[in-house]
């Protein structure tokens, strides 16, 4: 059976399947209990698992980050929240220096089971340090794996699969997807790490969409059927492990290729993604390879200039056009 | 050193011969720097012994602790072997992390040493997480987290006390103040006191003299024991010195610290001899069995440096395992 419930839901009820099956699994952070979150994801959990598991931290990422770290290694699973990606600065030493490899270090003897559920996305209007999608800056570091749900679907599967793992995972949720619903069985599932989902079928261009861009994907890829054009839409789901496979064989059926993820264009995730596609791929493309990511340029305030920084579905559909029709294409 | 005897003839001895262990570790370890046979650089525990032996002979075990860059010391008083250790300083398979940590991230989870931390400061997350892993699964044990007097500028510290102090876990933030930040007094560092800090969150705090083992024994099994009465968290302050540089290659020092200061220290406050004068006047070893105790000991830590020497270094294959944890299991 199958009914329709918002990402927020699916990421609560994730959590609350995991908790009520694995006594190790805590929920550490800022106003998790209680207050449930400011975005009120985990609206209820305390009240069944009680202040024991679900732990109201002070104002200290790295001390709890930190301290997550610690329990990991001694036989909790902590799912670390951080009320905004934008925190991640904040912890990034207890994250990328002590999680990621304390497993390698240790020769394999240590292990650090937990997850860092947190959020990116623009256009909430919420200014500079408040709206970063920084998945490249974990995806970069060996030893984290990187999760980017982009429906309720994914949002409950990979939350399933990553409190499961036995290594740091960093989740990202699109802050604004908190309230789009999806189809979500009702029985229990896992998104395995690693498989790429092919969300649209397509013949003329890939278009590889994270998170939240898959919605301007799919938004893009309706406004160019109405064209003759047809996109395929490659969801890698993870990007750490990457399902490379899927992407490049999608790649060699369409021989074009655009990528689009929220994060900073210049040496992020769509910069990746490319380099790989033309690497192994190179000889079946029509076209380089575009990339559509942020504006390098922190994110602004007004709205007039917030919207100008973010790929759209318009820009997706104009650039789709060029490489579809040989024309050259300068990246944005 | 003023004790009367307390405990049975056996942990007084034992103590000794830890600190020994310790002393002989790192003269082997500075030799193999000295004659470039070691990979990097290392930093020597050498004068604090007292520090490491006093707290880990009042752990089980089962008991958890996280150590620093200067961690030999941990390592060995938390039950270490000479030859894992030795291998893995040398970055050979056999090495406690089989090569890929080294010197300053050694860790044996076997003796619930936690791992040595090359950030400074950079563990004591780690320590009150194991901590907080004890409360809620209730298994009594109790985390020692080591750290220098440098680490206390660190934030961190701050964060993680306020917590521990907030869920009352069973961890005992030990800071070694040896008077030395790397190249720098801690005078010129630290304003205020370090043990009104710990204070300050309602942690109860302790100084001790760190040459005393005896002293920082008794005191460390109060408070493990307090830890595990659900009583912590606790700091102490253990005054010792180190005798080496920050690091191995740290000789000219003359700039921040005198030569007659560190004579002094190895002269009147030297953990080991001071100890050793004790057992004789308290009639439990001899002069001679003394010596005999340390020549088997530097026979075994020689015995492991050339074992060490002439190990296999890792496969190939070996540099990309271990990147990410199996999930079979």
């Amino acid at each position: 059976m199958t009914r329709e419930i918002t990402f927020s839901i699916a990421v609560n009820e994730a959590i609350a399947e995991e908790m009520r099956r694995d006594p190790t699994v805590v929920l550490l952070g800022e106003d998790v209990a209680e207050a449930g979150t400011p975005f009120k994801v985990l609206s209820g959990l305390v009240e069944e698992f009680g202040t024991d598991r679900v732990i109201d931290t002070p104002i200290s990422e790295p001390g709890f980050m930190g301290i997550a770290v610690g329990a990991a290694m001694t036989g909790l699973r902590p799912i670390v929240d951080l009320m905004f990606g934008d925190f991640l600065y904040l912890v990034m030493d207890q994250l990328c220096n002590q999680a990621a490899k304390t497993h390698y270090m240790s020769g394999g003897k240590l292990t650090v089971p937990l997850v860092l559920r947190t959020n990116m996305g623009a256009t909430r209007r919420s200014a500079a340090q408040h709206s970063q999608s920084l998945q490249a800056l974990v995806a970069h570091i060996p030893g984290l794996k990187v999760a980017m749900p982009s429906s309720a679907y994914e949002a409950k599967g990979l939350m399933k699969t990553a409190i499961r793992d036995n290594n740091p995972v960093v989740i990202f949720e699109d802050k604004l997807m908190y309230n789009d619903k999806a189809e979500v069985p009702e029985e229990e599932f896992l998104i395995p790490f690693g498989e790429a989902n092919i969300k649209r079928i397509g013949q003329d261009v890939t278009f590889v969409a994270t998170s939240s861009m898959v919605q301007v994907a799919e938004e893009a890829a309706e406004k160019l059927s109405a064209e003759g054009i047809s996109a395929e839409i490659v969801d890698p789901r993870t990007l750490v492990p990457l399902d490379e496979g899927t992407i490049l064989e999608s790649v060699r059926k369409t021989s074009r290729a655009i990528v689009i993820d929220e994060g900073h264009q210049s040496y992020g995730v769509t910069a990746e993604l490319a380099a790989r596609i033309s690497e192994k791929a190179f000889y079946h493309l029509d076209a380089p390879v575009i990339r559509m990511g942020a504006m390098d340029v922190p994110v602004p305030f007004s709205p007039a200039l917030e919207d100008l920084t973010v790929p759209t579905a318009d820009g997706l559909v104009a650039n789709a056009r060029k490489i579809c029709r040989g024309e050259l294409v300068h990246a944005a | 050193m003023s004790e009367t005897r307390q405990h049975n003839t056996d942990d007084y001895i034992r103590m000794y011969k830890q600190m020994v262990r310790i002393r002989a570790f790192e003269d082997n370890a500075n030799r193999l720097y000295l004659s470039a046979k070691m990979p990097g650089l290392t930093h020597m525990y050498s004068g604090q012994e007292a520090v490491a032996v006093g707290i880990c002979e009042a752990l089980t075990i089962e008991d958890k602790i996280t150590s620093t860059h200067r961690g030999h010391g941990h390592c060995v008083a938390k039950g270490a072997n000479f030859r894992e250790m030795f291998c893995e300083l040398l970055g050979k398979e056999e090495g406690y992390c089989r090569g890929k940590g080294g010197s300053m991230h050694i860790a044996d989870q076997s003796n619930g040493n936690l791992g040595a931390n090359a950030i400074v400061g950079g563990s004591m997350g780690i320590a009150t997480g194991s901590a907080l892993t004890a409360k809620r699964l209730g298994n009594g044990q109790v985390t020692v987290c080591f750290f220098g007097d440098g680490a206390t500028a660190q934030g961190l510290w701050y964060e993680v006390m306020n917590m521990a102090a907030l869920w009352k876990l069973p961890v005992i933030y030990a800071c070694e103040n040896n008077g030395y930040s790397e190249y720098t007094k801690t005078d010129e560092i630290a304003a205020g006191s370090l043990v009104a800090r710990a204070e300050a969150f309602g942690i109860e705090a302790f100084q001790v003299d760190g040459q005393d083992v005896l002293a920082v024994n008794n005191l460390a099994q109060q408070l493990a024991e307090r830890c595990r009465n659900g009583e912590g968290p606790f700091f102490i302050e253990l005054n010792t010195y180190r005798y080496h540089g920050h690091h191995v290659g740290d000789i000219n020092r003359d700039y921040y610290r005198s030569k007659d200061e560190e004579a002094e220290w190895k002269k009147l406050r030297d953990p080991i001899t001071n100890f050793g004068k004790w057992l004789e006047d308290q009639k439990i070893l001899s002069a001679d069995e003394l010596v005999a105790l340390n020549e088997e000991i530097a026979a075994d830590a020689e015995a492991a440096v050339t074992y060490a020497l002439s190990a296999k270094y890792p496969e190939a294959h070996e540099v990309n395992m271990h990147v990410y944890a199996d999930n079979s299991a």
